[in-house]
């Protein structure tokens, strides 16, 4: 079956209990069992739901996977990741990366003695320099955030093979629609399944979807151990949300495309950051990689300083001022006064993320209403 | 409507120039800055609304504060939704009900007295057919049916008790579609109100109070919630005519909850995106029964053997997911398995969500009808009626050719 067909009725069968065909949102907490010390499939809600199960089912299909496991949030799902590590080991992450999970890196596990280097992945060479015998994991993300980035998957997981580390992709902004990294031989695909997944701005969740048993194995021990499991009622929402996703994002793709060429093209705006022209540095990667479109998230810098950067986003009318991204909305921030904010700001300069760049992430709306909206914006 | 996008929507004439579908579909009805600033609106589950003082409730009951009062009458989060299908439909007003056939009932019983006469079109659904002949009669209302788009016959029988012309467009499970213009222009000359339960076109193909026709019904149920999972309805006319349809439904009381109808709008995000989807599939699948040497028929409006192909190409935008057709020199049980063989679609009645699903009118809606009264109803023993969900239509067409084979 094609991959939307997939998203609709893989973890969807039909209830045998009542034919629905939705499968029923289940809230018990915990679940009777026959015999004392004889488990039956769930025990309490923390080691398993099935409605969460079946949203689990969905995702690992999706990214082509074995087994899938749903958090509370995308950064609970990358902290899971990060617990496979102990104390002295070492984490090479590229450098165009959430500031969520900057933050977790450097402020959270660096207290149990993990230690981190940000490496940009432009330049591979100088990534696998940055390996060292203590590292374990490789951290990805591609698109980049919030520089849309490209990251040669393929590339990094020859590297990871010759030093035996792990390889972690954020694939938040590719979506398995575009990008399935577990079929380029990456080891664990996380994503913050509050963005495209879920889809529609109403739902938090994470999500990490392994190709290995063993793997799942290690996760599963920590997610059930730590504890930070999607509700019922959010694996409802967010199965929901699954079953458009690639009508969602195939459409947001298009108007991105079209939006990045109407910027490109605009003597208001310095340079556009989207994989999708011919004119960005990851653009050939983007397009073997990608599968029929560049994502929905682009940036820009506007000409005119920051002054005119904080006009322009605060005059949008379509375009939401707030962070997040991947849903329906289409919304617009600043990264140096927002997502990123969590960066040092040394770090965020050096990393390229100026105070002019304006981060758009691309909702459902028509492409002239939104080109019209930033249009008008531009003057401001 | 208190959003950066448009301003009131009553302001302005719906046939101005429209924002795309998909913008209403996303905005529409929304505030622009919300509760707490959330980007999302809030599910406000509250069975009542409290005032403040004494003097709050006067000037309420004065009409000087608009507010909600009791959760029969009315829920924030509803009226967000009610202005978002009024936009989309071009019209004024639009009111929510707990299920297709509660918004029609209520429309109904608020405009029709004892004595008075209603005339449908006879290709309907037949729940609808049923209250008016069961239950619409004890009151002493007459319903008249005239054959589907016999429009001489329908003025034929209008004389001066007639309050109201219904029909379905297009019709279910036959897909006749109707010349909303001539159906409007009927009334308008006999001073008759119209209505057009629009459930199978939905706002994205066909807008019919554009033709001049007062109301529009849906069951939201199908396309606008799109995710078979809640079930909701929506009358949508003039300010006017509306007003004393939401006075009963605040009487009668058959509402949404407000879980109900927040999965509504949360639907509705993506209705442009899914009409388009299962207008193409919808389509391509019609296109390969039509082709199929076991296919004796096929009715679907897209395709020029439809006869009313004509009317559907000037007048909609694209022809829906729902396709009914005849399997040749079969007889109601190799019929059934040829349902029973298909791996995709569920077999369930309803139709419009994103998994596609199969039934066999016969034995799904008329299996105790006699066999003269399905003759009537035109619903033969070799029917099927297929609802194209969003899944890829390559896949639900080689479901459908192992299906024949079997």
């Amino acid at each position: 079956m094609k991959f939307r067909t997939r998203a609709i009725h893989v973890g969807n069968d039909r209830d045998e209990q009542t034919g629905a065909v939705v499968p029923p949102i289940h809230v018990a907490t915990t679940y009777v069992q026959h015999h004392a010390g004889e488990w039956r499939e769930f025990d309490y809600a923390r080691s398993g739901n099935p409605t969460r199960k079946n949203l689990e089912q969905t995702l690992a299909s999706l990214e082509s996977g074995t087994a899938a496991l749903a958090f509370s949030s995308g950064m609970a799902a990358t902290h899971c990741v990060t617990m496979l590590l102990e104390s002295g080991e070492h984490i090479v992450a590229g450098s165009d990366i959430y500031g969520g999970t900057y933050r977790l890196l450097h402020k959270i596990l660096n207290r149990s003695g993990v230690s981190v280097s940000l490496t940009s992945t432009v330049d591979l060479d100088a990534f696998e320099r940055a390996i060292t015998p203590q590292t374990k994991l490789l951290w990805l993300e591609s698109p980049g955030n919030p520089l849309m980035s490209i990251t040669d998957l393929k590339a990094c997981v020859a590297i990871a093979k010759r030093h035996g580390v792990l390889t972690a992709v954020d694939n938040t902004f590719a979506t398995p629609v575009l990008t399935r990294p577990l079929e380029l031989g990456i080891d664990i695909v996380m994503h913050s399944a509050t963005k495209y997944l879920g889809g529609h701005s109403d739902t938090l969740g994470g999500a990490i979807v392994v190709a290995d048993k063993d793997l799942y194995e290690r996760l599963y021990f920590i997610q059930n151990a730590t504890g930070a499991v999607l509700s019922p009622f959010d694996s409802f929402l967010m199965s929901r949300g699954l079953k458009t996703l690639e009508l969602r994002v195939r459409e947001q793709c298009r108007t991105a495309q079209r939006l990045a060429e109407f910027l490109d093209s605009d003597s208001r705006i310095q340079r556009v950051l989207y994989p999708g022209l011919s004119n960005h540095p990851g653009h050939a990667i983007a397009a073997q990689q990608m599968d029929g479109g560049f994502g929905a998230m682009l940036s820009f810098e506007v000409a005119g300083g920051f002054e005119k950067t904080k006009r322009v986003v605060e005059s949008t009318k379509l375009f939401q001022l707030a962070v997040s991204l991947g849903a329906v909305e289409s919304l617009i921030e600043q990264p140096a006064a927002m997502s990123h904010a969590s960066y040092d700001a040394a770090d965020r300069l050096s990393h390229g993320i100026r105070d002019e760049l304006i981060r758009i992430s691309v909702g459902l709306e028509d492409f002239d209403d939104l080109r019209a909206d930033l249009d008008q914006a531009l003057n401001a | 409507m208190q959003t950066r996008l448009s301003s009131d929507p009553h302001e302005k004439s719906p046939l101005q120039k429209r924002r795309g579908e998909s913008t209403l579909a996303v905005h529409a009805g929304e505030a622009h800055q919300k509760v707490a600033d959330s980007i999302t609106d809030p599910i406000i589950c509250a069975s009542t609304y409290t005032f403040a003082n004494t003097q709050a409730i006067i000037d309420f009951i004065e009409e000087k504060q608009p507010r909600e009062e009791y959760g029969r009458y009315g829920n924030p989060g509803e009226k967000v939704v009610e202005r978002k299908l009024a936009e989309l439909e071009g019209g004024e007003e639009a009111l929510l009900f707990s299920s297709g056939m509660a918004a029609i009932v209520g429309l109904l019983m608020t405009k029709l007295n004892a004595g008075d006469e209603v005339v449908f079109f006879d290709e309907c659904y037949h729940r609808s057919r049923e209250f008016c002949s069961k239950h619409l009669s004890r009151y002493g209302v007459v319903t008249r049916q005239v054959k589907a788009c016999d429009y001489d016959a329908m003025e034929a029988v209008i004389n001066d008790r007639t309050k109201l012309l219904v029909s379905e467009s297009p019709t279910n499970p036959h897909l006749s579609i109707v010349d909303l213009e001539r159906f409007a222009a009927i009334g308008k000359r006999k001073g008759v109100e119209t209505l057009i339960d629009a459930t199978l076109a939905t706002p994205f193909n066909v807008r019919p109070l554009e033709y001049g026709v007062d109301y529009v019904l849906h069951s939201a149920t199908k396309y606008l919630a799109g995710h078979n999972d809640l079930l909701a309805g929506v009358v949508i006319g003039s300010k006017e005519q509306m007003e004393p349809v939401r006075n009963l439904r605040g009487i009668m009381g058959a509402i949404n909850s407000a879980h109900n109808i927040y999965l509504l709008e949360r639907g509705i995000k993506t209705f442009g995106l899914r009409m388009q989807q299962q207008n193409a599939t919808g389509q391509a699948v019609a296109e390969f029964l039509a082709n199929h040497p076991r296919i004796e028929r096929v009715y679907y409006p897209g395709l020029e053997s439809h006869p009313y192909h004509e009317v559907a190409r000037r007048t909609m935008r694209g022809y829906g997911g729902l396709i009914t057709f005849l399997v040749k020199d079969a007889d109601w049980r190799a019929t059934a398995n040829i349902v029973d063989a298909t791996t995709i679609p569920r077999i369930a009645p309803s139709l419009g969500g994103v998994e596609s699903l199969i039934e066999q009118p016969l034995v799904m809606s008329y299996y105790e009808c006699t066999p003269e009264d399905r003759r009537r109803f035109g619903i033969p023993d070799n029917m099927i009626r297929y609802s194209c969900g969003i899944e890829n239509a390559e896949d639900l067409i080689a479901d459908l050719e192992q299906a024949l084979r079997a």
